[in-house]
């Protein structure tokens, strides 16, 4: 079975965000990132599937140089090869323009499986997994949270809302949108990290020439506007915050 | 010439989700800054008695977009259904819920018109007839303005709770349209849908709720939240995370794919405050987070905050609370 599973590049999650002069996006010169977290399990389930059912596990990601780390990182834990498609605003698409990229370049691998998290955690569009899928023709299902490749038809079970779950079938050429959390997601070894130096990273130079246009457009971006006045107690000290909390939920929130 | 905002109505085996009430209030609100009509879409295989009740709602009319083939949600059935309707009706938008079964074919019908959603929109503002959609991004923990260009329709689904189904204004009765929809293949099979284990746990009727997160680091610490919660006469829940790591069952989640709680007194420790958690407690009447991070979103929702080390908040508070109580 082929895997090819789709990671994206976003901002750490404990980053400290500032809004760039433009009031466009964020500042992005001085920020670490990491890897999307749910892209993280989609690419864990795309190892075990592989231990389970042999074939190739194709990590694919796109963005500007520094995605090579998330690449890197992928081969290291067990990914086989990897696709960079290269450049610097790929990461700022509009989620049916990133589809589109990647599905051209995925096209000719004709994978079994496309895996990728259920969305990200910078633009959090939860659009670009099915968006690929209808553009290649493929059946797909979002928010996975287990997988049975055993038969002749694929089987997955789908998070719904408030405890609810349902499997659904479907042919093997499918696109799974994979939920966070799912299962444990191994640690690169030593000697993954020495295997993964002679592992392939193909390079494609994307055009945007030609594109759909963007359809949506960001004006501005700032902090969420507060809908209450919040009260910080205690001006750092931990403490003696917790001692005017336990006062003010007394005698102002009166809650106990 | 694009016309109207078609909203798209959700349901369950002919149940009604209440989101689908939360959209059609968007879409009304939307109408009446605009001047354009609202017209809603249902998808099934017997629609006449759901179809009955939304056309109890101030709409143009009631389209009921009919095939045996739409009677259990596929993704497949859905799209070619809901195509049909848009590409018949011309609208100028297309409001949903940003629910899972949206999350899950919305991109996909968006993908056959050329382009994706304006997704998961906290709210709407016209200035000249020119609509501007507010998101959140970076897990909530910034807003983004966004204006929707190109041609019609546009898309937009609205996150739970950012307009309130209560206010869906009633009508004099819509019009309904039976139409029988075409479906192409559908690939996918689904089985009947499910819960795990039977909620062992109702956090909905609770009064005081200590939650974990992150924060709290391992398993061990989890005992400093139980104190709390003992001190105040409170139950323990947790944020996704913790119940995924297993350091608390499933059924103390709170969020989008956990329970729904509104007690007297939240306390969110170590909590940053993801949209998925925001939207499982955010009408609690008083909420009390602690956290290390200042710009956690948890904070903008908090009628008190400690920016700080839980560890060191956490057990202060038990004392003094049991001090006060004693």
């Amino acid at each position: 079975m082929k895997i090819i599973v789709l990671m994206k590049q976003v901002p750490n999650k404990d980053a400290i965000l500032r809004v760039n002069k433009e009031g466009t996006w964020i500042e992005e010169g001085d920020l670490s990132f990491e890897v999307n977290e749910s892209d993280g399990y989609a690419l864990e389930e795309s190892l075990r599937l592989k231990e389970k059912h042999g074939g190739e596990v194709v990590v694919c990601s796109m963005g500007p140089q520094r995605v090579k780390t998330v690449i890197k990182d992928a081969l290291a834990r067990g990914a086989d090869r990897a696709i960079h498609i290269v450049g610097d605003q790929l990461g700022h698409l509009s989620p049916f323009q990133s589809a589109s990229l990647l599905a051209d370049a995925l096209r000719s691998e004709d994978p079994d499986l496309i895996m990728t998290g259920l969305q990200s955690d910078d633009y959090g569009y939860a659009q670009t997994g099915v968006i690929i899928a209808e553009i290649l023709g493929i059946p797909h299902a979002t928010i996975v949270i287990e997988i049975d490749a055993s038969g002749d038809q694929l089987r997955v079970k789908r998070e719904l809302e408030s405890g609810w779950y349902q499997w659904y079938s479907m042919p093997k050429k499918a696109l799974l949108t994979i939920q966070s959390g799912i299962s444990q997601i191994r640690y690169a070894t030593l000697k993954g990290i020495m295997a993964a130096k002679k592992k392939e990273i193909r390079e494609i130079v994307a055009s945007t020439d030609g594109m759909n246009p963007s359809h949506q457009q960001i004006q501005r971006i700032y902090l969420p506007e507060k809908t209450k006045q919040t009260q910080f107690l205690g001006d750092g000290d931990a403490k003696r915050g917790a001692a005017l909390l336990a006062e003010k939920l007394q005698t102002e929130a009166r809650v106990y | 010439m694009s016309n109207g905002i078609l909203v798209f109505a959700e349901h369950r085996d002919g149940v009604l989700n209440k989101t689908s009430l939360e959209a059609i209030a968007a879409a009304q609100s939307l109408a009446g800054a605009t001047g354009q009509t609202v017209n809603a879409v249902l998808l099934g295989s017997t629609l006449d008695g759901l179809a009955q009740e939304i056309a109890s709602f101030d709409l143009g009319k009631v389209i009921a977009a009919e095939n045996d083939k739409l009677s259990s949600y596929t993704p497949d059935g859905y799209t070619d259904g809901m195509e049909q309707v848009i590409r018949a009706e011309d609208p100028k938008y297309v409001v949903m819920p940003h629910t899972y079964l949206v999350r899950d074919f919305a991109p996909k019908l968006s993908a056959r018109f050329g382009k994706g959603l304006v997704s998961d929109c906290i709210r709407a503002r016209v200035d000249n007839g020119e609509i501007t959609l507010t998101r959140r991004i970076f897990l909530g923990k910034m807003d983004a303005d966004v204006s929707a260009t190109g041609e019609s329709p546009v898309f937009v689904t609205f996150q739970s709770g950012a307009y309130r189904g209560d206010q869906a204004a009633k009508g004099s009765g819509a019009r309904i349209e039976k139409v029988t929809v075409e479906i192409g293949e559908v690939r996918m099979t689904p089985e009947a849908p499910f819960q795990e284990v039977k909620q062992a746990v109702d956090l909905s009727k609770a009064e005081i709720i200590v939650a974990v997160g992150r924060g709290i680091k391992s398993k061990d610490n989890i005992v400093l939240a139980e104190e709390l919660a003992k001190a105040l006469g409170g139950d323990l829940a947790a944020s996704r995370p913790i119940c995924d790591a297993e350091w608390l069952p499933i059924d103390r989640q709170i969020g989008s794919s956990g329970q729904t709680v509104a007690p007297k007194l939240y306390i969110a420790l170590g909590i940053s405050g993801a949209i998925q958690h925001l939207v499982g407690m955010k009408n609690s009447g008083t909420i009390v987070a602690i956290n290390k991070d200042p710009e956690a979103p948890i904070f903008d929702i908090a009628d008190y905050g400690i920016v700080g080390d839980l560890f060191e908040a956490v057990p202060a508070l038990t004392e003094e609370i049991k001090k006060r109580k004693a």
